[in-house]
């Protein structure tokens, strides 16, 4: 087994003991331990678990970052990881007995070779950073999660982010060709390579979403695509959530991979219509939007066939953007789909599972019963295209016991997502938030192989210990506690 | 109206020999294991030339075959280890769809268990992803003979380490695949190949020049002064394309990219030693004795060439790049390019992880394990 330490209230003496160590070699500024300095990062998107970490250290260099690292594992501090802080699955919660590695000073882009379209950068170079560099050049980087204003491409890394374009242009792990990165014993390993594959096993591909449990990112080699010619979108309104399934398989069976092909169901279109006024109709079912993208013959032929397809499929209403501010007006309401919705409710809940496309009628189905089970409401926004669905449960904090059933709510979903043939996590990680429900997905066997791969590249189990992999003896919990889900979730976390 | 969806047992359409469970399997891989006896994974043996040393049983994977699951309206197909390659390119043929990574064939018994250890992709692998991009998931047997699922059915599945991606190109020295999981593409409405005299400067630059910009560009090859460039997708488009890159139209294309991709053009010969090097696309001409073909727009050089392995190799990292040996009588050399220490003592671990008492495809893939 690997270790695992569970978080903690903080020891001062070790405290002290390890700051100073790591002060040794970093200026005092980037080494912190002061209540008011460290309490920004308790917490990742996942605001309901923070932690205070023990100490935060900025790294500014690789050789920091090795440095630091080595520090830790002659001490046996465990370490989490943080770009960012924008993801959604509790990954970058702080131990409170552990160094919470800062990599958001690692903000630079190393080289842009534009004949050979790739973008060397440090790992806390924001995502979008990368395709506003590249842009001069007629380029871009394409997976664009939604946070991709303030994410970082090492956080995107850990991760394997997708985002609305995914379909066709895939993942993080499709989009990178080499890491620079360094084990928790400071050895710094060059994964991949300059060409399209290198020697060996596909580190790069175990690596990417493994949520900062196997080594520590300090360099990206990202792809860069030419900018499609143009792009257009179609916008379909169905009253019935089913035929816009419908819809959807059509379009894939036509031999159509669409740039993005995003679907809302009624309470999510709505929310979004009174927030951002994209022009949607807000007495249907669901609407669909679908884009075409390449060069101006692709997108004429394209846009032609998804119409017919949509009109076949039974869309009440069909309406294709007519110039590039209409098309982003229409995307401004599914980027505004979380937003939108925190207008409407005091706090929600993202969900994240991916299930088979032609079981979502059925899923739809089961989430407004549940909606009535736990008496709270649900607007689900559908990455329709690869079958990656967020549903957002709407709670309100404050209300005693709201969180409670809405985490059991959600627990439900994603064993909803297993059963139907799917994932618990399509793009935004295990992390803290949905560990248990590893247990559900995987057997032990393969459990136990993923703590043999963490204990590959990291011995003693110091690397994000707790997060993405459950233990066998915490699954043996979770199924015990299994059937009074809801009561008494995650007891050993800190609630704030 | 429902989702269209199509299932196919492979057992209804053609007849198969005598099929294994995977419990045989397993029970082949506990009694190796308990002897110490190294197993051989071997498939269709169309690519018993690639790797290291053949040592072990056999432990024959074409008894473990078929279409498990096919779902156009989904893009993805599941298939058994052992089911021709041939067999899956119909039946997704028919349906309008491919395997986006053209795998190569080097016989026409290749199965897919032997493509996805191999690793290796045809010409639309820079355009369309490679074998590791397109798999989704994986069923296989580790070195202690447990089955193991990794990944699935969906797009997108962030659960778990990717060990699904891991096995692939890994030569079966990790596990013995039983299903594999894979994206489905659709067959594009329309493909021309056109053809320009070049030299091989003029070649690269062109090459990596047209896939910095928007062009329906899916396959690219440079050989004895041509450059071959495959336009794929929407009839008008393709037209459009082609009146903006100039050029001759070959006749037929198709075969063309056939032969590239399954090695039989006449550059290729069974009795050459063969180098594949992998390494930036933008990379000059190699400065190397021997002849050269290059693919996916400069990044894959296939090197026909006498020369000391330790002046391609070292040729290759400067390039950023790594070179396989990849058709030779003596691979004394070593077939694949040697890892720095850290990576080295990260692969001998994981090695250990997956099969402890290494018997499976021993010293395949590197002399250490």
């Amino acid at each position: 087994m690997s270790t695992v330490i569970e978080a903690s209230a903080i020891d001062f003496e070790r405290q002290r003991e390890v700051a100073a160590a790591l002060r040794a070699f970093m200026p005092e500024s980037s080494v912190m331990f002061e209540r008011e300095d460290v309490q920004p990062y308790e917490c990742d998107g996942l605001s309901a678990y923070r932690q205070i970490p023990m100490v935060v250290a900025l790294a500014e260099s690789e050789a920091q970052v090795q440095r630091i690292l080595k520090v830790c594992h002659e001490k046996r501090v465990p370490v989490v990881a943080r770009g960012a802080g924008t993801g959604l699955s509790g990954g970058a919660l702080p131990l409170g007995n552990g160094v919470l590695l800062s990599l958001a000073k690692l903000m630079r882009i190393l080289e842009i070779d534009t004949e050979a379209r790739t973008a060397r950068v440090q790992p806390g170079v924001r995502n979008l950073a990368i395709s506003e560099a590249a842009a001069p050049y007629g380029l871009y980087y394409a997976p664009d999660p939604s946070s991709q204003i303030a994410c970082t491409i090492g956080g995107n890394v850990a991760e394997n982010s997708g985002g609305v374009h995914c379909l066709k242009y895939g993942l993080t792990v499709h989009n990178i060709l080499k890491l620079r990165a360094v084990t928790i014993e400071g050895e710094l390993l060059e994964i991949g390579s300059d060409g399209l594959d290198a020697a060996g096993y596909d580190v790069l591909a175990v690596m990417t979403g493994s949520e900062g449990m196997l080594a520590v990112i300090t360099e990206v080699t990202v792809k860069l695509l030419p900018k499609p010619e143009c792009a257009q979108v179609v916008m379909a309104a169905f009253d019935d959530v089913e035929k816009a399934g419908s819809a959807v398989a059509n379009i894939i069976a036509a031999g159509i991979i669409p740039a993005g092909l995003e679907m809302m169901d009624q309470a999510a279109t709505v929310a979004v219509e009174h927030f951002v006024h994209a022009g949607y109709p807000t007495d249907v079912a669901g609407i669909l939007l679908c884009e075409s993208d390449g060069t101006q013959e692709e997108v004429a032929e394209e846009v032609r066939r998804v119409e017919a397809l949509m009109e076949h499929s039974g869309a009440t209403l069909i309406r294709v953007s007519q110039t590039d501010s209409e098309r982003l007006k229409f995307w401004a309401g599914r980027k505004a789909a979380f937003p939108a919705v925190g207008r409407i409710s005091p706090d929600y809940y993202c969900m994240d599972g991916t299930i088979p496309r032609k079981r979502l009628a059925e899923v739809l189905r089961r989430i407004a019963e549940l909606e009535r089970k736990y008496g709270l409401r649900c607007a689900n926004v559908f990455h329709a295209g690869d079958g990656n669905l967020h549903p957002l449960i709407l709670y309100d904090a404050n209300e005693p016991g709201e969180l409670e059933r809405t985490e059991a709510f959600g627990g439900e979903i994603l064993e909803l997502s297993i059963k139907v043939g799917g994932t618990i996590t399509g793009e935004h990680g295990v992390g803290i938030e949905k560990v248990n429900h590893m247990c559900v997905q995987f057997r032990t066997a393969e459990l136990e192989l993923f703590h043999a791969v963490k204990r590959a590249f990291d011995e003693y189990g110091l690397l994000n210990p707790g997060k993405a992999v459950p233990t066998l003896h915490r699954c043996a919990e979770f199924g015990r506690k299994h059937v009074h889900v809801g009561q008494e979730r995650f007891p050993d976390l800190p609630r704030f | 109206m429902s989702f269209v969806s199509f299932v196919v047992n492979a057992f209804y359409l053609n007849q198969k020999p005598v099929q294994h469970t995977v419990d045989q399997f397993a029970q082949v891989i506990r009694k190796a294991r308990a002897r110490k006896q190294p197993l051989r994974i071997r498939g269709g043996g169309t690519k018993d030339f690639y790797g290291g040393e053949l040592t072990g049983d056999v432990l024959d994977t074409k008894t473990y075959s078929g279409i498990v699951e096919y779902e156009p309206t989904e893009l993805v197909i599941t298939a058994r280890a052992g089911t021709p390659i041939a067999e899956i390119e119909a039946a997704m043929r028919e349906r309008g769809q491919m395997l986006g990574f053209e795998p190569p064939h080097f016989g026409d018994s290749s199965t897919l268990g032997g493509c996805i250890a191999a690793g290796l992709s045809g010409p639309r692998r820079p355009h369309a992803g490679s074998a590791r991009d397109l798999v989704l998931g994986v069923r296989m047997l580790d070195g202690k003979g447990s089955d193991l699922r990794f990944g699935g059915q969906v797009m997108k599945n962030v659960a778990g380490y990717d060990v699904s991606r891991l096995m692939v190109g890994s030569m079966g020295t990790l596990g013995m695949l039983l299903e594999v999981s894979m994206k489905a593409l659709p067959i594009p409405a329309s493909e021309t190949t056109l053809c320009r005299e070049n030299s091989p400067g003029e070649a690269i630059e062109l090459m990596n020049d047209f896939a910095g910009k928007p062009l329906p560009i899916t396959a690219t090859c440079y050989v004895e002064n041509r450059l071959y460039i495959r336009l794929s997708g929407a009839e008008p488009a393709v037209r459009a394309a082609l009146g903006k890159l100039g050029g001759e139209e070959v006749r037929d294309g198709r075969a063309f990219w056939k032969q590239v991709r399954d090695h039989q053009l006449d550059f290729f010969r069974a009795d050459q030693v063969l180098w594949r090097i992998s390494l930036k696309s933008t990379s000059p001409p190699l400065p190397l004795p021997g002849t050269q073909l290059l693919e996916w727009n400069g990044a894959l050089r296939w090197l026909d060439s006498d020369a000391e392995a330790s002046v391609i190799r070292d040729a290759a990292t400067r390039l950023g790049g790594h070179a396989t040996l990849f058709r030779a009588r003596n691979k004394s050399a070593g077939v694949f390019h040697p890892l720095g220490p850290a990576l080295l003592k990260l692969h001998r671990r994981l090695k250990g992880t997956f099969d402890p008492d290494g018997i499976l495809n021993r010293g395949r893939m590197y002399s250490e394990f």
